[in-house]
């Protein structure tokens, strides 16, 4: 079922969203930069802005059009209402006796969440920390919670970013069924009608809502339209990565100098693990008050690029910068594979905009699948040159 | 929230409660029992249920818990007790090596500690019946062993000839010594203790743990070893079953690394796609052998 | 008396294989000896001019601990021989060798047998390589005691601390 609602009206959504007790979650312009917060109405979000980005470079620049979604992505990813960077685990309350009571923290409902404006690499972002999160023999019983809640539109992208490659990744730019969300809309800036957007229901409590708009039904010239949108984005992606035997090779390839070259790079400064909206390490604290009768545990995000991440018996089995780039990318590249049956990584470029030495993933990529002395379709030299010298 | 345990079917082996659906980073309450001082930094702690009827949980031989000291945070704790013996103690032998640790060895009889577990796979001594077992511990790897080993005694006609050889750096740092001297009485059982090095006083072996193995009473068609300690020990200690003729497939070893949350979220543990928590950590040696070898992984 | 011994030397995994006429000449630089537990074979910087091939019991190699008393560093047993230093110059012992348990011994005789390598090479190439490999595999074990492992902390040179 798919409407069209002209972009004056587009605050209905909104609003229905709303009326149904959800927080509306969207783009919006803070900090210069597009990040996702909750909004109250279409005047929040990123109206006539794109980003400008490439290897530790992101800008935002004046559109020449009023395009509400006319960005790629910013630093920040819907992992951060799901899998919350801060959430308390539990409080240990101790009485004088010495009898010590663990209550779970997070107790409280979590709000319902309408996330306005997923990209379809954000989907499959999401499906993939499902995995892990849910799938993987235990529960996050507070990702759980939150994730059950979530009513997803999700965006259709007409902008593709420099440093997008989700075409080489095959999680998009066209929103697909496999990732399952609630409602998908195209925005359509040309032509006739003028400004207006494409709304596709992907379940029933989107149905129920698109139904709740005062809209036409979307013809089959207006979803040509927009299928043409999205197949132009494809065609614009800013990178590429060949995934071809990607995972084989990279770990044939473990001891390839080019890791000691990306590490005089890098400052294991963990910005990438912080916008890449897969990753999903957590570290606990531990805290008490003075009085020591109260104590309580966090679990926060953590990153493995942090020197102590791999701390045990007086070192870290992962200590030089060169140990942990190559374990930031083998994992995200080949045994995430082994683990969670897909690539950890989306395509999304956030980690080659926010990297502050603009490392790029596919680059690295690229070098490090052929051996170290050239192209791997670079025939060996032939011993004919024996020949020529008796 | 008590651990029932109950979560053993599908993977055979016993897995904590909240594997099925519950809060898995909850802790249960249980208290200290008793504790001895094994070595200089090396100390025993028996628990027991802070509910009286509350049965110890089943664990099978080389699963940990997380163990967690009021405010000071958790540590990957191997169970070190018998698990066959009904009704006892959570048994845990724990170095003093950090802040949860050095917590944990001021705990006195009475006061309470949380407990999450247990975790992960087991030696797989079912896998193992009708084979001659060999173990090898250095240092505290004597302690993930030794329910295996009491495993084994219990289970007598199960196994072939079992070997226990243990080595440690000096006689003050001896695991279960006198254990040791009971094991080797049974029949079919040679258990050989070393030491790096010792005084005079000392009447038993002086040497690494390897010199042990080439002197052991085993079939290597028909035995498998279980091995435990650091890691460099382990790797030269598997070098030297293969020099007597066993292989890879007949070698499993333990793992350890940073652990936060033993559940397989945190990431802490990984070594290239292992979650050491979960898909360890004891290994068939040729199933981890290739991530083994590689250096700073 | 001598002739007696040959068996034993063949049956001792040190000779395994050695060729019939050399372990004749061998053999006759061998005396069968007894020792009581605690004996001293042996002392740091005494005259170096046997080895011992062990037959039953053990043997400890030790150290003078600067508080008196002896450092144990490696105990060998039946089927292993201990000494080197009366191969090469100044032929002088390098450690203690004491008896842990009683023990019975064949002591071979260092001038005779270099005597005999003298005048046989193929007899000394023969022995270096026995000796060669017993060395070598004592120096593996020894670098892993070095490396004193079970310490408590994992050997990672140039750890760096967090806090």
């Amino acid at each position: 079922m798919s409407i069209v609602l002209p972009r004056a009206q587009f605050n209905l959504l909104i609003e229905a969203l709303q009326a149904r007790g959800y927080d509306v979650i969207g783009p919006t312009v803070r900090d210069q930069a597009i990040v996702y917060e909750e909004i109250q109405s279409d005047a929040d979000l990123p109206i006539g802005w794109t980003d400008e980005q490439d290897g530790g470079h992101y800008r935002l620049k004046r559109r020449n059009d009023e395009a509400l979604f006319g960005y790629a992505v910013g630093p920040t990813s819907w992992k951060q209402f799901l899998q919350l960077p801060r959430v308390k685990l539990l409080s240990i309350e101790r009485d004088a006796s010495g009898s010590t009571r663990f209550e779970p923290g997070d107790a409280e409902e979590p709000p319902r969440l309408a996330f306005l404006g997923v990209r379809s690499c954000e989907l499959h972002a999401i499906a993939i920390q499902d995995r892990v999160l849910l799938g993987n023999g235990y529960t996050d019983s507070h990702y759980e919670k939150r994730r059950r809640n979530i009513f997803t539109i999700a965006v259709n992208c007409g902008t593709a970013g420099g440093t997008c490659f989700c075409v080489s990744m095959n999680t998009g730019p066209k929103v697909r069924d496999r990732t399952p969300h609630d409602i998908a809309l195209t925005e359509l800036l040309d032509g006739v009608e003028g400004h207006r957007l494409v709304l596709t229901a992907g379940s029933e409590a989107g149905a129920e809502v698109l139904a709740s708009l005062p809209s036409r039904s979307a013809a089959a010239e207006d979803l040509e339209r927009a299928e043409a949108v999205v197949a132009k984005t494809a065609q614009h992606m800013g990178r590429q990565m060949d995934t071809d035997r990607l995972p084989e090779r990279l770990l044939e390839n473990l001891e390839h100098p080019r890791w000691d070259e990306v590490a005089e790079r890098c400052l294991t400064c963990a910005n990438c693990t912080l916008v890449c909206p897969t990753c999903f390490c957590t570290t606990v604290e531990d805290i008490t008050d003075v009085t020591g009768d109260h104590a309580e545990r966090w679990r926060r995000w953590d990153s493995c690029f942090t020197i102590d991440f791999t701390w045990m018996n007086g070192g870290s089995a992962r200590q030089s910068g060169r140990s942990r780039y190559r374990q930031w990318l083998t994992h995200k590249l080949a045994t995430w594979h082994d683990q969670f049956g897909s690539s950890g990584c989306v395509g999304c470029g956030r980690c080659i905009a926010w990297c502050p030495v603009g490392i790029d993933i596919t680059e690295e990529a690229t070098a490090l699948r052929n051996p170290a002395n050239g192209n791997a379709d670079t025939p060996p030299i032939s011993n004919s040159s024996d020949e020529q010298n008796p | 929230m008590s651990l029932s345990g109950s979560s053993s079917a599908a993977s055979g082996y016993p897995l904590p409660s909240f594997s099925d659906g519950g809060d898995p980073m909850i802790p249960t309450p249980w208290r200290v029992a008793y504790r001895r001082d094994e070595t200089e930094d090396v100390f025993t702690l028996g628990l027991e249920p802070v509910e009286n009827d509350t049965p110890r949980p089943p664990f099978a031989p080389g699963q940990f818990n997380m163990l967690y000291a009021f405010g000071a945070g958790e540590s990957a704790i191997s169970i070190s007790g018998d698990p066959g013996s009904e009704g006892g103690c959570l048994v845990h032998t724990v170095r003093r090596a950090g802040v949860v640790t050095s917590a944990l060895s001021r705990l006195r009889p009475g006061e309470q500690i949380g407990v999450r577990g247990p975790f992960g796979k087991p030696w797989p001594l079912d896998e193992m019946r009708g084979r001659d077992l060999v173990f090898v511990a250095g240092g505290i790897g004597l302690a993930p062993l030794r329910p295996a080993i009491y495993h084994a005694l219990a289970h007598r006609q199960d196994y072939g000839r079992l070997v226990i050889l243990a080595g440690a750096r000096s006689p003050e740092e001896v695991l279960f010594g006198e254990e040791f001297d009971q094991w080797k009485t049974e029949d079919g059982v040679e258990s050989r203790l070393t030491v790096d090095h010792a005084g005079e006083s000392w009447t038993r072996d002086v040497g690494v743990v390897t010199k042990l193995i080439t002197k052991a009473d085993f079939d290597p068609a028909n035995a498998a070893a279980l091995i435990c300690g650091p890691e460099i020990m382990m790797r030269y200690t598997a070098m030297e079953l293969r020099s007597r003729g066993l292989t890879n497939e007949q070698i499993f070893i333990t793992m350890e690394r940073n652990m936060k949350c033993a559940v397989a979220f945190c990431g802490h543990c990984q070594l290239g796609p292992e979650f050491l928590c979960k898909d360890g950590p004891v290994y068939r040696f040729d199933r981890i052998a290739f991530w083994f070898a590689q250096r700073e992984v | 008396m001598s002739k007696t011994l040959e068996p034993i030397l063949r049956k001792h995994p040190f000779f395994a294989g050695m060729a019939d006429g050399d372990l004749r000449l061998v053999t006759g630089c061998a005396k069968n000896v007894r020792f009581d537990a605690n004996a001293v074979l042996a002392k740091d910087g005494q005259a170096a001019d046997e080895f011992f091939v062990i037959r039953e019991g053990s043997l400890a190699v030790g150290i003078a601990s600067p508080q008196g008393g002896r450092l144990l560093i490696e105990t060998l047993d039946a089927g292993e021989v201990v000494g080197w230093s009366w191969l090469f110059p100044p032929h002088v012992w390098q450690f203690d060798i004491v008896a842990v348990t009683p023990v019975r011994v064949l002591s071979m005789d260092g001038r005779c047998l270099r005597e005999k390598c003298d005048a046989e090479p193929r007899l000394g190439y023969d022995l270096m390589k026995r000796f060669s490999s017993v060395i070598s595999k004592r120096l593996a074990a020894t670098r892993l005691q070095l490396l004193d492992i079970y310490a408590g902390k994992e050997t990672k040179p140039g750890a760096i601390s967090p806090t």
